[in-house]
């Protein structure tokens, strides 16, 4: 039966991977064979600062109750501080985009407070708060903030005056213009604001939780450089490349979810 | 219907359009004043339809964008019944030449925007379904609208306005897009609408035919700054014949007047 059928076929029913798939998958492994070449074979990098796969691997079977934990921790302090961030991004966004007054007093404060990296304001954040959860998550919050509020009020305020028109002539009031025209015309742009947001929200996250925080995956990659056990280090790597590309993704699916109405329009 | 060009402003009915020394100018950021409209008098009884016919750039659809009250006069009034024309308002609805349909709604809720901005929803449901067959558009409900033909916007853009009920209807070249059959067949159903619901329609248009068609009068505007160059009473009875001799006459007439006599086009 198979020998009646034609090669792209049997492929087909070998495998429900797509071939694109199949040759990530086969290039993934090659990369390992590399590593463990590499590292074990050839020894051609220092130890213990580069270990082999197996090594990374044991470490994260060995440690996967303080890795979910710290992943716990971290996946908590990064929402937590993400949505601060957002939620206070898109007010402040959308009242520099929609009202001209609070755009002149707004955008000089936004061009000269906003450009300063979030981290920088870490030993302020040392003062004011108590709780370290609160210091970490108000500097990523920061951190998020400020590309945030830049990409809303850019958004909002770039509407086509012709639907605002439209939307007036149908009767529409201050409150339809805003969060029924504006505020979905201005999506694309919120979007790009939101994932520079994550981007930089990552990135402080590792930073922040150098403030003395007792779990997280920062803390844990500190831990482990602290006793130069580089296996750990790498396994912590690992496990931040999962979380953070599924963080990552799940924005996406959120975004193909909100800008359906764009597909065909715009390539993704 | 109407023999005078200036009638006293007559306060018998609140949908009637009355224009009075109307001018506007506007002003370039680099200082330069045009004259869109000067000194420009007209006026609409209530539940008449009036087409306005003229070479591009003689301030139509500026005078419509006054009318609808997206744009308030250098010098003049505009008036609704008898009430000073300050702002846009559900009771005059415009159809924009370009429908400008949001296009993060769906065809259906494009045409339900009216509704939902003024909280009528509920009641209003089933009419949209309703104008929605009458536009042909059925199929096409949950689609968006860049999914759609140029002359399918048009009619929903339309329909929008449509749904809402608007006492006064300011159309700005609606069927613009449209092919000759859909045209002629939606130029009877805005004419059935029109004679149903005895609202006041004001039309812009580029096709004489179309002005002969369907108008009690035709006010022909002549160009930079716009005024009213000369105004027509369409007296042919109801339902008109397109063929017929008296249309021809006329058409004849309107092209002479325009200075096109001897040109074949029926269109500026």
């Amino acid at each position: 039966m198979l020998g009646s059928t034609n090669g792209a076929q049997r492929a087909s029913r070998r495998s429900h991977l797509r071939p694109a798939t199949g040759l990530l998958l086969s290039a993934a492994i090659l990369v390992l064979c590399a590593w463990q070449l590499i590292t074990l074979k050839f020894a051609l990098l220092p130890l213990p600062y580069f270990p082999g796969p197996e090594l990374v691997l044991q470490s994260v079977v060995n440690d996967w109750r303080l890795l979910l934990d710290c992943t716990w921790h971290s996946l908590f302090l990064l929402l937590g501080g993400y949505f601060g961030g957002v939620v206070a991004g898109l007010i402040s966004g959308i009242c520099i985009g929609w009202s001209p007054r609070i755009r002149y007093w707004g955008m000089p404060i936004l061009k000269t407070i906003g450009p300063i990296p979030a981290v920088a304001w870490i030993p302020l954040a040392l003062v004011i708060f108590d709780s370290t959860w609160v210091k970490a998550g108000s500097i990523i919050a920061l951190a998020v903030w400020f590309p945030v509020t830049m990409l809303t009020a850019s958004g909002i305020s770039n509407v086509r005056v012709a639907y605002l028109d439209v939307a007036r002539t149908l009767g529409a009031g201050r409150l339809y213009l805003i969060f029924r025209v504006a505020i979905p015309a201005a999506m694309p742009s919120i979007f790009i604001g939101l994932f520079m947001g994550l981007g930089t929200s990552f990135l402080t996250l590792i930073v922040a939780e150098g403030m003395g925080v007792k779990s997280g995956l920062g803390w844990y990659i500190d831990w482990a450089r602290t006793y130069s056990e580089y296996a750990r280090v790498f396994a912590a790597l690992l496990i931040m490349s999962a979380f953070f590309s599924t963080i990552m993704t799940l924005l996406f699916v959120i975004r193909d979810y909100v800008l359906v109405w764009q597909k065909g329009v715009i390539k993704w | 219907m109407v023999s005078t060009h200036y009638r006293n402003v007559q306060h018998d009915d609140a949908s009637s359009l009355t224009v009075q020394n109307l001018n506007k100018v506007y002003v370039r950021a680099d200082g330069v004043e045009t004259e869109a409209i000067s000194d420009l008098s007209l006026s609409i009884d209530a539940g008449e339809l009036v087409s306005l016919v003229g070479p591009s750039g003689c301030g139509k659809s500026t005078l419509l964008r006054l009318l609808a009250g997206l744009e308030s006069p250098t010098r003049g009034s505009l008036l609704m019944g008898p009430d000073i024309i300050q702002g846009p308002h559900a009771d005059r609805g415009l159809v924009f030449q370009d429908p400008n349909l949001f296009p993060w709604l769906t065809v259906r809720r494009n045409m339900q925007a009216g509704l939902v901005a003024r909280g009528l929803l509920r009641q209003g449901k089933a009419e949209v379904d309703e104008f929605m067959k009458l536009v042909g558009l059925e199929s096409f409900a949950d689609s968006y609208p860049h999914q759609l033909s140029g002359g399918m916007a048009q009619r929903v853009g339309l329909a929008r306005a449509l749904v809402n009920h608007p006492r006064v209807l300011l159309l700005d070249e609606p069927l613009g897009a449209l092919d000759a059959f859909t045209r002629m067949r939606m130029q009877d159903e805005v004419l059935r609408l029109w004679q149903n619901r005895g609202t006041t329609m004001l039309l812009v248009t580029h096709d004489i035919d179309e002005a002969i068609y369907m108008s009690d009068r035709i006010v022909l505007m002549s160009p930079r700054p716009g005024r009213v160059d000369r105004i027509i009473n369409i007296d042919l009875p109801r339902p008109r014949q397109r063929h017929s001799s008296e249309f021809f006459q006329l058409r004849t007439r309107i092209l002479d007047l325009l200075h096109l006599g001897s040109a074949t086009e029926a269109t500026l």
